[in-house]
């Protein structure tokens, strides 16, 4: 059993979802990244995505691509980002996924990334633009190393794909809430409900929801139909707005506890 | 014998389909979409009738005579697809394209563009068969090429320029691939090079090898015989796909492909993927790209917008491979001497992009008998590039 498994399977006994924040790693800054994931398990995170930035950033909006932008100029390396997450693993034991694109692991070498991840503490690798058909070489080298493959599943996918890529399916699916690039609509809800419910009927793992969350609000209603709620752009933002301020973190927390706090509700009263 | 690629769109190593899952299900539909327009023969005879009365294919083969008692070496032809309605190849796919799309049902297209052929070439088919369009452009393309985006705002196209990284073609094509992926159940997206996710690469081609076919065809007629090298510029390279491919069991063929080396393929400032760059995954495919030890991006430059691309189509990669093709790359320097050569030895005014591939047949001509021919693809005319030019030999329009 893995970090993610064990996470879910403590938050299913206490009847909670949850909260899955993701942060670019190396925005505005290394050192400010990893105080801010310590932040984020503070304020209720229980599974951190870190972006690895890529300077073609395809499937984001502005925010993400901006936030991209900014930590390769200030020098963010893969190197560096798995160094980061070592580091986090001295004090932590929060589930970290790792979020890009696959340019930069092909370049690092999926044998040696796959090796280099595990060592350093990653726990699942999430790449959106490696679906199902390119993804053979890799997972022959993940697989020993104990590195899931996190399954992406849109609202284009036929029900047929949505079988097939179910099967394969590592630590969680993860439903991309509206067709488009991250953080631009709003997530209408009541319009997945039925969808992700099916999933998680079909699931051999929990199934998470990303895209257009950006309020407690959105977090709550999310929540109540799904295992687990991502929130990306909205915290980003909040990130790049503080990001020169001494109340960073605290804004930082302040955010994440609200966030945390809608999840909460959705299973409060069950 | 060569077949590529194999089902899952695959080039040798190269290829392939690197997308968000979004998208998937549309790459699936289309290549489904495409195989069976490929054996509808009313498709075929619908795509050679726009390409003869709206193209105005066949172009000529025509033998450079001038160009080649200069050079002094073997006999030069250019393929004039600078006379193709809106002055370069780029229609040629377009019309495909824009046929397949109204085989599908959809009703709007978008496109990236560089140079602002393919835009015009996709607005103007976008027009003739009454569909929205919406073009993606960089906004220092938009600056260089402000001809072409006034041809497209004319032909109905909305114009998005885009600002982000160098603002050029690699730009462009990510803003197209994020407004595929919002609004890909309604939209068409007409790539305009032999890049991208399968089975982008092959149709590309496909549409494209008209120009080899015509080329071998007419050669044969004139000549008696094949040529004995086939030159084109390359920036997805389209134009040298749809030249090379037709001749690719031709072993006795040469084939040489012309990248951008902008300043130079040793400073930073070039366009050379096969020449310098290293094998990777960027906007669907896998192929050589320009980019540093870390998997970013680099920059690309070239005096032509068209060939300011860090990446290349990945059929060229494995062409590279398997050594079928050469490339070689030629310098801003080289492919304005070799514009001005052509305009004034030949009365043709070749576009930038198609400047490169003169450049190289300058270099080659000379060491090659006079019993020898060279067959190059004179992709588009230069029109477009007057402002460009005339900055580079300081003077004010």
């Amino acid at each position: 059993m893995g970090r993610i498994e064990d996470t879910f399977e403590q938050l299913k006994k206490n009847n909670r979802k949850a909260l899955i924040p993701f942060i670019t790693a190396g925005d505005p800054d290394l050192a400010t990244t990893e105080q801010t994931i310590l932040t984020l398990v503070d304020a209720g995170a229980d599974i951190i995505e870190l972006g690895m930035p890529f300077s073609d950033p395809m499937a984001d909006g502005p925010t993400i691509q901006a936030a991209s932008e900014r930590a390769l100029a200030s020098g963010t390396t893969l190197d560096a980002v798995l160094d980061l997450v070592e580091r986090v693993r001295e004090y932590s034991q929060v589930p970290i996924v790792l979020m890009g694109y696959y340019n930069p692991v092909f370049r690092y070498g999926a044998e040696m990334f796959a090796r280099r991840a595990r060592q350093a503490g990653v726990d699942a690798l999430l790449l959106v633009d490696l679906p199902a058909e390119e993804q053979d070489e890799l997972r022959t080298f993940l697989a020993p190393e104990g590195i899931h493959l996190i399954t992406l599943l849109a609202p284009t996918t036929p029900a047929e794909r949505t079988t097939q890529l179910l099967a394969s399916a590592q630590g969680f699916v993860y439903y991309v809430s509206m067709t488009g690039v991250t953080g631009t609509t709003k997530v209408d809800s009541a319009a997945i409900e039925t969808r992700v419910l099916r999933l998680r009927e079909q699931s051999p793992v929990p199934v998470a929801v990303g895209f257009g969350i950006t309020t407690a609000e959105d977090a709550a209603s999310i929540a109540r139909f799904s295992d687990a709620v991502v929130v990306g752009s909205a915290l980003v933002k909040i990130i790049h707005q503080h990001a020169d301020s001494p109340r960073l973190q605290e804004e930082v927390h302040h955010f994440v506890a609200e966030l945390k706090q809608g999840v909460n509700s959705a299973t409060d009263n069950h | 014998m060569y077949s590529y690629p194999d089902p899952r769109g695959h080039f040798g190593q190269f290829g392939g389909r690197y997308v968000a899952e979004t998208l998937m299900p549309a790459l699936l539909e289309l290549e489904e979409a495409y195989a069976q327009a490929v054996a509808d023969p009313e498709f075929q005879k619908e795509l050679d009738y726009y390409l003869h009365y709206y193209v105005g294919r066949p172009n000529p083969l025509y033998y450079a005579e001038r160009l080649t008692e200069h050079l002094g070496g073997a006999k030069i032809y250019l393929k004039r697809e600078d006379l193709n309605h809106t002055g370069a190849h780029k229609v040629n796919n377009t019309v495909g394209q824009i046929l397949l799309a109204k085989r599908m049902g959809k009703k709007k297209v978008i496109a990236e563009t560089g140079a602002g052929q393919h835009g015009v070439a996709t607005a103007t088919v976008a027009a003739r068969f009454g569909f929205e369009c919406e073009v993606f452009m960089g906004t220092e393309d938009i600056r260089r090429q402000s001809l072409n985006v006034f041809r497209m705002k004319l032909l109905g196209a909305k114009v998005h320029g885009v600002t982000s990284g160098t603002a050029t073609l690699k730009d462009a094509m990510n803003d197209a691939l994020r407004h595929w992926v919002t609004h890909v159940r309604d939209t068409f997206y007409v790539i305009g090079t032999v890049a991208g996710p399968h089975p982008y690469p092959q149709l590309v081609r496909d549409f494209q090898a008209v120009i080899g076919r015509e080329t071998r065809q007419q050669m044969l007629e004139v000549e008696g015989r094949l040529p004995d090298v086939a030159v084109a510029c390359i920036g997805g390279g389209s134009n040298a796909m749809g030249m090379f491919y037709p001749f690719i069991n031709d072993q006795d063929v040469r084939l040489v492909g012309v990248e951008a080396a902008g300043l130079g393929v040793d400073t930073d400032k070039h366009a050379a993927s096969i020449g310098a760059g290293k094998v990777g995954v960027l906007h669907g495919n896998k192929t050589f790209l320009l980019q540093n030890d870390d998997g970013q991006i680099d920059h690309a430059h070239s005096i032509s917008a068209g060939l300011d691309y860090p990446g290349v189509g990945p059929e060229h990669a494995l062409l590279h491979d398997i050594k079928r093709a050469e490339y070689v790359s030629v310098t801003d320097d080289e492919s304005l001497e070799a514009f001005k050569m052509l305009t004034q030895l030949e009365g043709i005014i070749p576009a930038l992009e198609s400047a490169h591939a003169v450049a190289q047949v300058i270099k080659m001509a000379p060491a090659m008998g006079r019993d020898q021919i060279i067959a190059m693809c004179l992709s588009g005319r230069g029109d477009k590039d007057m402002h460009t030019v005339a900055d580079a030999f300081g003077v004010e329009l």
